[in-house]
């Protein structure tokens, strides 16, 4: 079709500006509760030496990644004596790289990095380091030490174990009792490491059996799907542990649906809609196990401290550790209140 | 039910012209083999889920639970087989559904109810429909490329909305649609408006001159144009259907769900695409049916439920997914090609 009806086209292109008009003003998400504020103190110290951290990380297109910027500048903001530089987050391991550099010609003192891809951002890691920038590695780690000077994340494994431990208990002496698993998107080695971690931890207990695992995608609409095919597979199960609380929402969605009660649930990772359900207590969610978004915050504690030549307050040493990983704590009703302010949407 | 909607340029005689009663005589007609090899490779994979978890899956809440996870998809691939009969192909089909079911879940939105949400979801399906359709139609573009655009913007704006939050709907009126209470007769609603959009499909197809005139423009463009359609006005209205029908499953994956979230229909592009292909439309455009797709669809569910109800994991589960794409389309080649 080579000519335009540029008339027509006039038309329809003024109709279709006017129905996106129409709906622009439904796109606002603002609601009158608060964001997810940071509660622990921040760290005592007086400020010290003026230092800017340079942060990049990957694109937040799920609730617990945009936690983790948001946590960021939070804990930034709270030092009179950090500025924060905090690139557009990016997936593309191309466009990450190419930040970095940007954030090292700029000459920040301190690099926090959360790599899309750990082991493809290692080069632009050791050429920080090489440049006299240290690196604080969040998360996803790097091939090699020699590419940061200090690793924070989280603890997949322990996730598993904390959770088959916080099951093992809660079925103690039910004979014959079955477990049910929710995995998380098989294609990543982190679930390999959660589901390790559970099954290893059900060793323990003699009387507990895993009687079914489905992978769903980290997405709700995917829990949604396993977890119907799931309670559908098993008439009767005794717990459940479901890898990420964003397709626990599904999955939820799936156990109401089906009208299925009479089993525990434990979620993973820790997002607000899990901690409230959690409180109120009015259905099988129980507990949820951490993987904190509260890192990056920490991840900023160390770069401070990096750039201000100190240690870690409460520790006997004069520099910051070259690697802590955190532990996922178990919330339950218990101890939720703690950390409600934490949870992430 | 299976009739075949022929194009002019690929009429040997077997095929019965669009709009007449099925004609059985000695030979079967192409399109019912097709269909029902597509029904064997359904009727096997009964069997195979019969055998293996018979109490499980022959069940009426199995029966239930296929059906409403079928429905979504379905009714995306209903409007995807319109396009691609047509010639064409829509890729932003998943990210239309992303789109619309953010756009429709939103603080604000969820403030005007369930009619809010229905309207919000079904415009915002038909708005992108009409930007695809402006720009291959008037714009002159390859559809690959205008829909590749609209996958990309429209999951960018889906992420924008949402910030990568999930959206988590409060209106009892539109959970409760997904509840077992809202069955009528042991009918999910969703599986209803499923059905309603495949009949609706099907007559529009095969007993409309809008239907036939989709097909003359898959068959040959030229033909058509000369013939006296209005081609590119058509094509407009393809990308609509299919831009409404997206925003349709929009609305009944946030029922399902109880959310909206940026990360929605994953891959439904692709699902679609299969499913539709599976069901004997020809990618090239001219030939489809709508029942060969909507058969797809549920080939695909039925494949994934027995996998799950098997505790096979998703390595298995993709594997041998592939390896049934290929199996169907071989034998389907094969049956339709000796009789």
């Amino acid at each position: 079709m080579p000519e335009l009806t540029s008339r027509r086209g006039l038309l329809f292109g003024t109709a279709a500006v006017g129905a996106g008009a129409l709906l622009t003003g439904c796109t606002s998400n603002e609601s009158s509760d608060e964001p997810a504020a940071n509660g622990q103190p921040a760290a005592a110290d007086k400020p010290g030496k003026p230092v800017t951290i340079g942060f990049a990380g990957p694109q937040a297109d799920h609730g617990w990644l945009n936690a983790i910027n948001d946590n960021a500048e939070r804990r930034a903001k709270k030092y009179s004596d950090v500025t924060l530089e905090i690139t557009e987050g990016s997936n593309d391991t191309a466009a990450q790289i190419g930040q970095i550099e940007t954030l090292i010609n700029k000459k920040v003192d301190v690099l926090v990095v959360l790599p899309a891809d750990g082991k493809a951002l290692t080069q632009v890691g050791l050429k920080a380091m090489r440049a006299g920038i240290p690196v604080v590695n969040l998360d996803r780690i790097f091939n090699t030490p020699q590419a940061y000077r200090c690793w924070i994340g989280g603890d997949n494994y322990g996730m598993g174990l904390n959770a088959g431990h916080y099951i093992g208990r809660k079925l103690k002496g039910k004979s014959g009792a079955r477990v049910v698993e929710l995995a998380g998107l098989d294609n990543l080695e982190l679930t390999k490491q959660r589901t390790q971690g559970f099954d290893d931890a059900l060793k323990n207990y003699p009387n507990i059996t895993k009687v079914a695992r489905q992978a769903a995608e980290f997405t709700v609409e995917s829990g949604q799907a396993k977890m119907a095919q799931l309670l559908q597979a098993q008439s009767s199960f005794d717990a459940l542990w479901n890898h990420d609380d964003d397709q626990g929402v599904g999955a939820l969605r799936a156990i109401e649906q089906a009208g299925r009660d009479g089993f525990l649930m434990v979620g993973g990772a820790g997002a607000l809609s899990a901690f409230q359900a959690i409180k109120k207590d009015d259905g099988v969610l129980k507990a949820t196990v951490l993987y904190p978004p509260t890192m990056a915050a920490s991840a900023i504690d160390l770069a401070r401290a990096l750039g201000q030549g100190k240690g870690v307050g409460g520790l006997a040493e004069f520099e910051i550790p070259a690697s802590l990983t955190l532990y996922s704590a178990v919330v339950d009703k218990e101890n939720v209140d703690r950390y409600m302010p934490t949870g992430f949407k | 039910m299976t009739q075949h909607a022929s194009p002019p340029r690929d009429s040997t005689g077997k095929v019965p012209s669009a709009g007449a009663p099925p004609v059985r005589r000695s030979l079967i007609a192409h399109a019912d083999v097709r269909i029902l090899s597509l029904l064997g490779v359904l009727a096997a994979l009964i069997l195979i889920g019969g055998i293996t978890r018979p109490d499980e899956f022959l069940d009426t809440r199995n029966l239930q639970l296929v059906l409403t996870q079928a429905s979504v998809i379905g009714v995306v691939t209903v409007g995807m087989t319109f396009v691609i009969i047509s010639g064409g192909i829509d890729l932003s089909v998943g990210a239309i559904v992303a789109l619309a079911s953010v756009w429709a879940t939103t603080v604000a939105t969820q403030e005007y109810g369930f009619a809010g949400i229905l309207f919000t979801a079904v415009i915002v399906g038909v708005g992108c429909g009409l930007v695809n359709g402006l720009l291959v139609a008037y714009g002159a573009m390859v559809p690959f490329i205008a829909t590749l655009a609209m996958l990309a913007s429209a999951r960018g704006l889906a992420l924008q909305i949402t910030d990568g939050r999930t959206q988590i709907v409060t209106l009892p009126s539109v959970l409760d649609l997904g509840e077992r209470d809202a069955y009528v007769l042991g009918v999910p609603p969703l599986v209803m408006v499923f059905a309603v959009v495949t009949i609706i499909g099907w007559l529009v197809l095969n007993r409309t001159t809008f239907g036939r005139r989709s097909v003359a423009v898959g068959g040959n463009a030229e033909a058509a144009r000369l013939a006296g359609i209005d081609v590119r006005r058509q094509r407009l209205y393809l990308y609509l259907l299919s831009g409404l029908c997206c925003g349709i499953a929009a609305f009944l994956l946030i029922v399902l769900s109880g959310s909206g979230q940026n990360t929605n229909g994953n891959l439904y592009e692709l699902d679609a695409i299969a499913a539709a292909i599976i069901g004997g439309t020809l990618l090239s455009g001219g030939r489809g049916t709508i029942v060969g797709s909507v058969l797809g669809v549920l080939i695909f569910t039925t494949i994934t439920n027995i996998f799950a109800l098997n505790n096979l994991q998703s390595d298995v589960q993709q594997i041998a997914k592939g390896a049934i794409i290929v199996a169907a389309v071989l034998v389907q080649r094969r049956t339709a090609s000796t009789t």
